[in-house]
């Protein structure tokens, strides 16, 4: 198994340290407490436990069986074998955080390609080395937004159509920070970037807008984003990154900060987790980021090498004066987006980001024929559209599961007011013909 | 030569992946929101995979040699691991499926915060903090809440002893308390009497490591506890420990109220280069109700002939959500595969050997280097990485030399209540013959500090790269890759 030590190795160790026997090691924990009975299952060998994980694996359906048509901020995507060949590398999946650039010079390169990448892709000017999650991104850009004021702007106005997760964990991290007003819940939750522009005031910090939003829908936000320039509030956009592959930026409208989820960059639903958050913004606020960053440098024969850099910022050398504790984040799914953007490239992002938009649109149009369903989304959208059901959408759910597809998200569990609504996601991953079948099998429901 | 970039490596109009064709027929895309450029790389497959096989060579890891660095808990990654995180039932479900339909996920979830409890003597647990500061922050966020919610709102201040782990402080700002450092006794254990002197009812809780990040058991820890309670303080543990208490004693059994876990510590989930981390959280029954949503629950209970039916509850007074979904559910495949792996004997196991490593390594160099609070460690060790007779040479300086001989540092320069730190964790996965040559090499550094401290001052000598400018690295402030021309 993985301790090595024989018998006669364990004797001689114990001789060398000067103790009779391995329970004298610890005789500082108190002995009435010491050595607990677990209530544990027995050790399995590794053959018994591939089997038990097997079974439980084996007891999901997954949308690798079924025609997936859930996303709603996780989406099926196909990862190129050349992602998990280089991730599964012990050179990188063993290693620590780079404390140590000159043994770790791989990671660090990764991850300023990944922050290239990342900036380049968002049309921003840096980016971190990665969050959590899209959720906690965005909630990093609140914070970051709350001390750029130094507390005193106290106003967050968060667009009804950010991702409901996004909100509540905003809403979590800023519980520690006094009198902090989070607007926008109250707008109709399909409302336009206007209604937004309504709410900015004078005490405003920070408007987070989604793009694609929660609901699919597209806006160019270089309006708003100017209104809330003019108030001296700061803009962050949650964007799906793999929509980049043919949208504008949010660099190009403006943004202040641009934040999201990197799952849609291959890496695998894996039930939510683990996923990976980017951060990226303007040059002018790079010292006011959370997390990590690599720079270029050199050593003293003027090699090219990479470090961690303006670390002052970070919580192991400021203290309690730092802005986020974040330490450990994604390096290995920061890996994985960045081995998978530069393999798909120019070429092959574009074309995803296409193939997801045409296959969507195309859905969209023929369930827009089907007697008792609307499309609600009016284009533009990407590649997630809501559809108004004649029936409760958890009933359709079911239907559909009898004919092999996952269907869409139930919006009445984040918005009363959209009960009877579903979001309806279309990736690469599904055909045509599933499309059609989805489409049949939706007038069955309603006709059923 | 150094790995050029994946933009230098670029060539316009490769192609490295395609998709298939469009099979619907096509409509414009949106006018006005199409963006102009699209800087991306354009390279082939083999491109991509000889300039990342490249660079990982030029990292340092467990699978390539003996990394003991101090706190971070390097054992060994089974490989067994890796493959039953990517079974199709897993890595293809997603977090939003009917719950119907995910019931192997959700059982396994019910089942490691059931062990997790059980480890460390909690009354429940939540898997969804994403790293262990993280799981700080939600424990900090239950202490303050718990307090809110008796309406006692005049406890502003969080206790943490010098001997805690670094994120500890910037976690109880970001929560809103006021930080007061506790310091440590002459044997390593928090200070009492400083304790004792800023106890009273503004004290929300104490954040303590035990062991501390001297690798000491805290002699007093019963005592630590029993003074905050009595002051209405809750008791925080700091989790990044653990390895050395399983199956040795659980910290809920001490009277720790809440507690972390880092299954990337612990559990054996690799670390990947700097995460995925995942950070679950115990807390002790009078908490349970404060635990971050959703937390997984049965939802119909079974009978002899059904299962029951595993769905996700919302706790009474929850603190809210702290992530999207679940958590970083492949770690938590890893961490209950591993722990299915020992058993409560395997457990027990770890904690032995880890702590023998550890007090093995301390015997070996003790008559070479100075150990501050030198008595029977547990899974880690500090020394000072100075030696009275070569003055010029520093704690960085022994790390660098490490290299040379093919050793990944210790910890450096933490804890800062030791003088020129070097923190060794060796972890139980290393044999004997591996901490010998360590211990060796440390002793013959030692003896070239004397004889030839230039050697260590220009070390690393056999890297891809030596000492790196980082003043250069945070005034030019480059964090993108040089783009070509045409891209």
């Amino acid at each position: 198994m993985f301790t090595p030590h024989t018998d006669s190795e364990r004797e001689e160790m114990l001789r060398v340290i000067g103790v009779r026997k391995l329970d004298d090691l610890f005789a500082d924990v108190p002995i009435k407490l010491r050595f607990p009975n677990l209530e544990l299952p027995p050790a399995f060998t590794e053959i018994e436990a591939r089997m038990q994980m097997e079974e439980l694996a084996g007891a999901n359906e997954t949308a690798h069986d079924l025609a997936c048509f859930l996303g709603a901020g996780a989406y099926y995507h196909y990862t190129p074998a050349a992602v998990d060949a280089i991730i599964r590398r012990g050179e990188f999946l063993t290693a620590y955080t780079p404390y140590q650039p000159e043994v770790s010079q791989g990671t660090l390169q990764a991850v300023f390609e990944f922050q290239s990448l990342i900036a380049n892709l968002t049309g921003m000017d840096v980016s971190n080395a990665s969050h959590y999650d899209g959720a906690t991104a965005t909630a990093e850009a609140a914070v970051m937004a709350y001390h750029h004021f130094r507390g005193k702007r106290t106003r967050f106005i968060l667009s009804p159509s950010l991702n409901p997760q996004y909100r509540e964990v905003v809403k979590t991290y800023m519980g520690g920070y006094e009198n902090i007003n989070l607007a926008g819940e109250n707008l109709d939750p399909l409302c336009q970037p206007d209604d937004l522009a309504s709410l900015l005031d004078d005490n405003t910090a920070l408007l987070i807008v989604q793009y694609p939003d929660f609901f699919g829908r597209i806006f160019d936000f270089t309006a708003l984003i100017e209104k809330a320039h003019q108030f001296g509030a700061l803009v962050a956009v949650a964007v799906n990154p793999m929509s980049l592959g043919v949208l504008k930026t949010p660099g190009a409208m403006g943004a202040d900060i641009a934040v999201g989820e990197g799952q849609s960059l291959g890496l695998p639903l894996s039930f939510g987790g683990p996923y990976l958050g980017f951060f990226a913004t303007k040059k002018e606020y790079v010292r006011k980021i959370a997390g990590r960053l690599v720079g270029e440098t050199a050593d003293a024969e003027g090699r090219r090498g990479y470090v961690l850099t303006l670390t002052a910022r970070e919580q192991h050398i400021r203290r309690e004066k730092a802005t986020s504790n974040i330490c450990t984040n994604q390096g290995l799914m920061a890996l994985a987006t960045t081995v998978y953007m530069s393999l798909l490239g120019k070429h092959g992002l574009k074309q995803l980001a296409n193939l997801c938009y045409q296959k969507a649109h195309y859905a969209a149009e023929q369930i827009s024929k089907l007697d008792g369903y609307s499309v609600v989304s009016q284009r533009p959208f990407f590649h997630e559209f809501v559809v108004k059901c004649p029936k409760p959408v958890d009933e359709i759910n079911w239907h559909l599961l009898d004919h092999d597809i996952l269907g869409g998200y139930d919006l009445g569990q984040d918005y009363p007011s959209l009960a009877g609504h579903m979001l309806i996601a279309v990736t690469e991953m599904v055909s045509k013909d599933e499309i059609d079948a989805l489409c049949e099998a939706l007038e069955e429901v309603n006709n059923g | 030569m150094a790995e050029p970039t994946i933009y230098e490596i670029s060539s316009q109009d490769r192609i490295g992946f395609r998709f298939p064709a469009c099979d619907v027929p096509e409509t414009a895309l949106p006018e006005g929101l199409i963006r102009d450029e699209l800087p991306m790389p354009e390279v082939s497959e083999l491109d991509v995979i000889r300039h990342f096989t490249n660079l990982s060579r030029l990292n340092y890891s467990i699978d390539s040699g003996y990394y003991p660095l101090g706190s971070c808990t390097m054992k060994y990654n089974p490989k067994i691991n890796e493959e039953v995180a990517r079974l199709p039932g897993f890595a293809f479900s997603h977090p939003l499926q009917p719950v119907e339909t995910v019931q192997g996920n959700l059982a396994m979830m019910y089942e490691l915060q059931l062990w997790l409890a059980e480890i460390c003597g909690m009354a429940g647990v939540t898997l969804q903090p994403a790293a262990g500061a993280q799981g700080e922050y939600t424990g900090v966020l239950i202490i303050r809440a718990y307090h809110h919610s008796r309406g006692d709102l005049k406890r502003t201040k969080m206790l943490i002893p010098d001997s805690a782990h670094g994120t500890n402080p910037a976690t109880s700002a970001m929560s809103g308390f006021e930080v007061v450092g506790i310091t440590t006794d002459a044997t390593g254990n928090v200070d009492l009497d400083a304790l004792k002197a800023v106890l009273d009812d503004t004290v929300a809780g104490l954040m303590l490591t035990n062991p501390n990040t001297l690798g000491l058991f805290d002699q007093n820890v019963e005592e630590v506890i029993r003074l905050v309670h009595e002051a209405g303080g809750l008791v925080y543990g700091d989790g990044a420990n653990l390895n050395a208490l399983l199956g040795i004693v659980r910290p809920g059994d001490l009277g720790f109220d809440i507690m972390h876990f880092n299954l990337h510590k612990t559990f054996s989930t690799p670390h990947g280069g700097g995460g995925p981390g995942s950070g679950p959280v115990g807390v002790a029954k009078h908490l349970v109700d404060f635990l971050p949503f959703p937390l997984v629950g049965i939802i119909e209970e079974g009978d002899e002939e059904t299962p029951p039916l595993y769905g996700f509850v919302r706790p009474e007074k929850t603190i809210g959500r702290m992530k999207s979904f679940h958590g970083q559910f492949g770690m938590m495949v890893r961490a209950y595969n591993y722990i299915s792996m020992h058993g409560p004997d395997g457990l027990r196991d770890i904690a032995e050997s880890a702590v023998l490593n550890a007090n093995y390594l301390l015997a070996r160099l003790r008559n070479t280097y100075n150990v501050p609070f030198d008595r029977i460690c547990m899974h880690e060790f500090v020394m000072e990485g100075h030696l009275d007779d070569a003055p010029d040479v520093h704690a960085l300086d022994i790390a660098k030399r490490l290299m040379d001989y093919d050793f990944h540092p210790p910890t450096n320069y933490f804890p800062l209540i030791v003088h020129e730190a070097l923190m060794i964790e060796p972890t139980e996965t290393e044999n004997k013959q591996t901490l010998d040559r360590f211990a060796d090499v440390l002793i013959k550094i030692a003896e070239e500090a004397r004889t030839n401290p230039d050697l260590l001052h220009t070390a690393p000598h056999h890297t891809p790269v030596g000492r790196l400018d980082e003043v250069r690295a945070a005034k030019e402030l480059v964090l993108c890759c040089w783009l070509p021309d045409k891209i």
